[in-house]
């Protein structure tokens, strides 16, 4: 699974990381997410996608890889 | 468990699409089809009151899903039809123009309806703002000469974002609500206030604990205003947003119970088959022992995975810690949970006049939400707060770890 996460359509919800801690994280500064693994491994890939499910500005891209 | 091999969803907003693929994601086979009364594919409604309006985003930024993710969920699109009955003995759906659509399963998900101001609609410059189309449309009204003239009438998080983008095109703007500071109903008195502030320091006439009387008009374009205190205002450009209500009138006599919304029970089911997402849902979320209908962004995601796992037999009930946000200027407000008017509240990180702090809630003697202002990494963590609900008493010391002895308490009401 290949992540992929546009900052500039991030609205700092936190969603992603309450859903996948170990692969998204927040800015302190204005809570705009960041991907802390681009290749999350295999247990963790559900919740990834969920991550990107319940994202309110649909800022994760997911694709095989 | 007895799965239906013909599932219908009304409605194709993010409610309405989130079911649908939720539905093939959990592997579910059969008979699929997607009814959406607009023409546009599935798109994201929050950025219209902000980029979409504001002109730093085009419509295909917001599209939910493309053209091949739609053919991949390999479902019967039916958009730009609208249902209008709905027979559940015969378990079909009445579509306009006649035809039918029959199923063994139905998610309903149609949204809500813009409330509309008696007398005012049929005149060119007064928008509602809902869908991408009277987004664009409002957008270029703004855009239609110089110092356009704008009254806001509403001042929710609807009518607060168009003012705040009107705001940042350069635009005279007025916003009137007939409460004393915007967004009382969402956050209380005291928050709302700062919410009120913000607006008049970036250059909003706010018209306060006032309504409209009448309008004015010449050659059948707004003109004016008239308050119903008397005050007079030129106005090009109306936007009125004064809340929604659930798109339910197309289920007139279809026995299930229509009261704010269509009634479901703990697990969104609101008669055998038949099932509510998002906006029109009126369901009892066993968390905070009520019922509620929201109109959150979030809330229509979760809402419709948990109803298609629902459809799918699993019987759970919908329980879930309910979070919104808004942009509006430099603040990035956010919040978990639920927001009585009679709640205490109690700053817990930064200081109210700060511009970045989180308060929490208390209602009943437990923690019911948590509210953060340009502070959304410290809202995250005192969300469980709100997941523990944990006792009033419980918080008050805790502010001294963050900021000592500075914990404050206030009625809302």
């Amino acid at each position: 699974m290949q992540v992929t996460l546009h900052q500039d359509k991030c609205v700092a919800s936190g969603q992603c990381v309450l859903a996948a801690q170990d692969v998204f994280d927040q800015r302190d500064l204005d809570g705009v997410a960041v991907l802390l693994d681009e290749r999350p491994p295999a247990e963790l890939h559900d919740d990834v996608r969920q991550a990107a499910a319940v994202c309110p500005a649909l800022a994760i891209a997911l694709a095989d890889a | 468990m007895n799965t239906p091999g013909n599932v219908v969803v009304v409605g194709a907003s993010v409610a309405g699409l989130t079911a649908a693929v939720t539905l093939r994601t959990l592997g579910y086979d059969g008979r699929l089809t997607l009814i959406g009364d607009e023409p546009h594919t599935p798109y994201n409604r929050p950025p219209l009151s902000k980029q979409i309006l504001a002109g730093t985003w085009e419509p295909d930024r917001i599209k939910l899903r493309t053209d091949e993710e739609l053919s991949d969920l390999d479902a019967r699109l039916l958009f730009g039809r609208s249902a209008i009955g709905l027979d559940t003995a015969a378990r079909r759906v009445v579509l306009e123009g006649g035809d039918s659509v029959s199923y063994d399963a139905l998610v309903i998900a149609t949204g809500v309806t813009p409330n509309s101001l008696p007398g005012a609609h049929h005149l060119a410059g007064v928008h509602l703002l809902r869908t991408l189309d009277d987004a664009l449309a409002l957008r270029a009204d703004l855009r239609h000469k110089p110092d356009v003239k704008v009254a806001v009438v509403g001042a929710g998080f609807l009518g607060s974002e168009a003012a705040v983008a009107a705001r940042r095109m350069g635009l005279d703007v007025t916003m009137i609500d007939p409460r004393p500071v915007p967004m009382r109903r969402q956050f209380g008195d005291r928050i709302a206030g700062l919410v009120g502030r913000l607006h008049t320091k970036n250059g909003v006439s706010m018209r306060c604990g006032t309504g409209v009387r009448r309008f004015f008009e010449s050659g059948g374009r707004v003109t004016g205003l008239e308050l119903t205190d008397g005050t007079l205002l030129d106005a090009d450009v109306v936007v009125v947003a004064i809340g929604a209500a659930p798109a339910i009138g197309w289920l007139a006599g279809s026995g299930l119970e229509l009261g704010n919304g269509v009634e479901c029970d703990p697990t969104c089911r609101a008669a055998p088959g038949v099932y509510a997402a998002g906006d029109v849902a009126s369901w009892h979320n066993d968390h905070f022992g009520c019922r509620m209908r929201l109109e959150h962004r979030l809330n229509a995601t979760e809402q419709a995975q948990a109803v298609a796992r629902n459809v799918l037999g699993e019987g759970q009930p919908f329980a879930p810690v309910p979070y919104f946000w808004t942009d509006q200027y430099d603040a990035h407000i956010q919040a978990y949970g639920i927001f009585p008017s009679d709640a205490e509240l109690a700053v817990l990180h930064g200081e109210l006049e700060g511009g970045h702090f989180v308060v929490a809630y208390g209602h009943r003697g437990v923690v019911v939400g948590v509210l953060g202002w340009n502070s959304p990494c410290e809202l995250r963590k005192l969300r469980q707060l709100v997941v523990d609900r944990a006792p009033w008493t419980s918080i008050l010391p805790t502010p001294r770890a963050v900021w000592p002895g500075r914990h404050l308490s206030a009625s809302l009401r």
